[in-house]
């Protein structure tokens, strides 16, 4: 309890604001509309006009609540207007790019662990390779991948999200798995263990709470990547095409019903990982 | 095909010499540490080069780095103004605004815990959106020019930065805390003088993390309208005139501007936190 009340506190503000906003910004278009008529509208007249344009400069959270429990309840889930349609493309291309992600950045990082050389030539451009905007490659991807003769959208829309979220589960990965102390490598020495038998047994154990923290991140990140995969390219499905669409088409309530959608699908994969870690740790025996 | 044998040669040449390297002990420090690095990025060019060359790939699948570098070199006037639009206009300005925003927040909900309860699991959750969604509406709101990609930036750049600076001034230690209250510290000389110090390691993470955000802001934010210059724009009308060696170009001066952004941050890094374990060597 100690803990909702300030979030809701915080939230209902937002709220507030958010009202405060619309008006204030929503307004100028029923004083347009007034002067255009050659009428004379009062702040009474014009605050109630101001919650339900169609087409406001920002819709006020009633109007996207409205729209986006439309889009998510309204029809079918298989109809082209369902968010659920579009949040489960999306949610499809974040998963294969988060999954391409993890394998990408454990291999990566096991290797760099056990050669030297790999941690010196390849960790430094593993960083470099972050700064580098990702979404300035994402049209090229998609030619690129066209032109190869891959077809449909899924598998760009795939390798932009591994590329972000592979770097996360790297560096927590090479963390985690150097976490083991000297001591402990020596008393596996003493007994002989092989390298791999030190690695199985020891070192990935002891990488596994790493590797969960990192896995937050890196889901986050590669749904970031897939909405960035569905913008700029003329995609047709996912919520990054409906925000693309809200905006080509001048829908501002289209956008914002996506966006939330997207925030939505962004929480639901967080709670989700959260509780397969907790599974996780309860399962190798850590007091949760 | 030759091409690509030389190139593969000189691949596993470098290899080996990496892995001789390596094994060094000039390879730990100064000149050497960087040695390494270099040279593996040195024949990932080499060998591009020679795939393409060899294999006789088509400049609009992957245009080779000498023809990239040639481009470069032609274009710098066009490159020049893209940057200035997208990275001196757009992605800076909002860095700052941003990051600046939220060192105002967070030191004006400072004083209130129950407000920082309130505002750290929201500001944790916001940073996780894909922010970049509100893209399109900024540009609507804010008009084509660099002022949009600014806000776009501004927002990214935020929360992430909020919830590092409110993690940070929490850092400081109950015995370090107590300490200054014996001193009869005020409120505002306990946090200029020991909080917002302790702070920085947090702060700085959060400036790097900030930094990769404000290009992608800005750049993604020129796909929903720009003027007819800017790195975005121009990296979306070439790739549909098949441009690749232009693209490659415009990526090339992305990247350096990324790195030269997020080096300068780990330089100044340095420079304030020298205190901190992970800085000593």
């Amino acid at each position: 309890m100690s803990r909702a009340l300030p979030v809701l506190t915080v939230l209902a503000g937002i709220v507030a604001i958010w009202y405060a906003a619309a008006v204030w910004m929503n307004a100028k278009w029923v004083y347009d509309q007034a002067e255009r008529a050659g009428q004379q509208v009062t702040w009474a007249e014009v605050i109630p006009q101001t919650m339900n344009q169609t087409r406001p400069l920002l819709p006020p959270s009633h109007q996207v609540g409205a729209e986006l429990w439309k889009g998510l309840f309204g029809q079918a889930v298989t109809s082209k207007r369902s968010l659920v349609y579009h949040g489960y493309v999306t949610f499809k291309g974040t998963m294969t790019g988060f999954g391409l992600g993890i394998i990408v950045g454990v291999l990566l990082a096991m290797a760099i662990v056990r050669f030297r050389v790999m941690d010196q030539s390849v960790m430094p451009w593993a960083i470099i390779s972050q700064t580098i905007p990702i979404v300035a490659l994402a049209p090229m991807i998609i030619t690129l991948s066209s032109q190869l003769g891959i077809s449909g959208r899924d598998v760009p829309k795939a390798i932009i999200a591994a590329y972000l979220s592979f770097f996360p589960v790297l560096v927590s990965m090479v963390k985690g798995l150097r976490a083991p102390d000297q001591m402990q490598l020596d008393l596996l020495k003493t007994y002989s263990a092989s390298q791999t038998e030190t690695f199985l047994k020891l070192r990935l154990p002891a990488s596994m709470p790493y590797f969960f923290a990192s896995l937050k991140v890196a889901v986050a990140a590669s749904l970031v990547g897939t909405i960035v995969g569905e913008l700029p390219t003329g995609a047709i499905e996912g919520l990054g095409a409906r925000m693309l669409i809200g905006s080509q088409f001048g829908e501002p309530l289209i956008m914002w019903a996506a966006l939330f959608a997207a925030a939505i699908l962004a929480g639901l994969l967080i709670v989700t990982v959260g509780l397969v870690e907790r599974l996780a740790r309860r399962r190798m025996g850590v007091p949760a | 095909m030759s091409a690509l044998w030389i190139a593969v040669a000189v691949w596993l040449g470098a290899w080996a010499l990496n892995v001789w390297l390596a094994g060094q002990p000039l390879s730990r420090r100064g000149f050497g540490r960087a040695l390494v690095p270099l040279i593996f990025g040195a024949t990932v060019l080499v060998l591009w080069e020679g795939l393409v060359r060899g294999l006789g790939v088509a400049p609009v699948i992957l245009p080779a780095p000498s023809a990239i570098a040639a481009k470069i070199s032609t274009s710098m006037p066009v490159l020049w103004q893209d940057f200035a639009q997208t990275i001196l206009r757009g992605a800076i300005p909002g860095f700052l605004i941003g990051c600046g925003a939220a060192f105002l927040t967070a030191i004006a909900i400072d004083r209130s815990p129950f407000l920082q309860r309130g505002l750290l699991p929201i500001g944790n959750f916001v940073a996780a959106l894909p922010i970049v969604g509100l893209a399109p509406i900024l540009v609507m709101w804010f008009g084509f020019d660099w002022q949009s990609k600014a806000a776009v930036v501004v927002v990214m750049v935020f929360f992430p930065m909020l919830v590092n600076i409110v993690a940070g001034l929490q850092a400081s230690e109950r015995m370090q805390r107590d300490l200054m209250a014996t001193w009869g510290a005020s409120y505002w000389q306990s946090l200029i003088k020991l909080r917002l110090p302790a702070a920085m390691p947090f702060v700085f993470n959060g400036l790097k993390i900030a930094s990769t955000l404000a290009l992608i802001g800005a750049i993604v934010a020129e796909f929903f309208g720009s003027p007819i210059y800017g790195m975005g724009f121009r990296i979306s009308t070439e790739v549909g005139r098949l441009g690749l060696d232009m693209v490659w170009a415009e990526i090339a001066v992305a990247a350096l501007a990324g790195s030269a952004f997020y080096g300068l941050i780990a330089l100044i890094e340095r420079w304030v936190t020298f205190w901190h374990p992970s800085q000593r060597h």
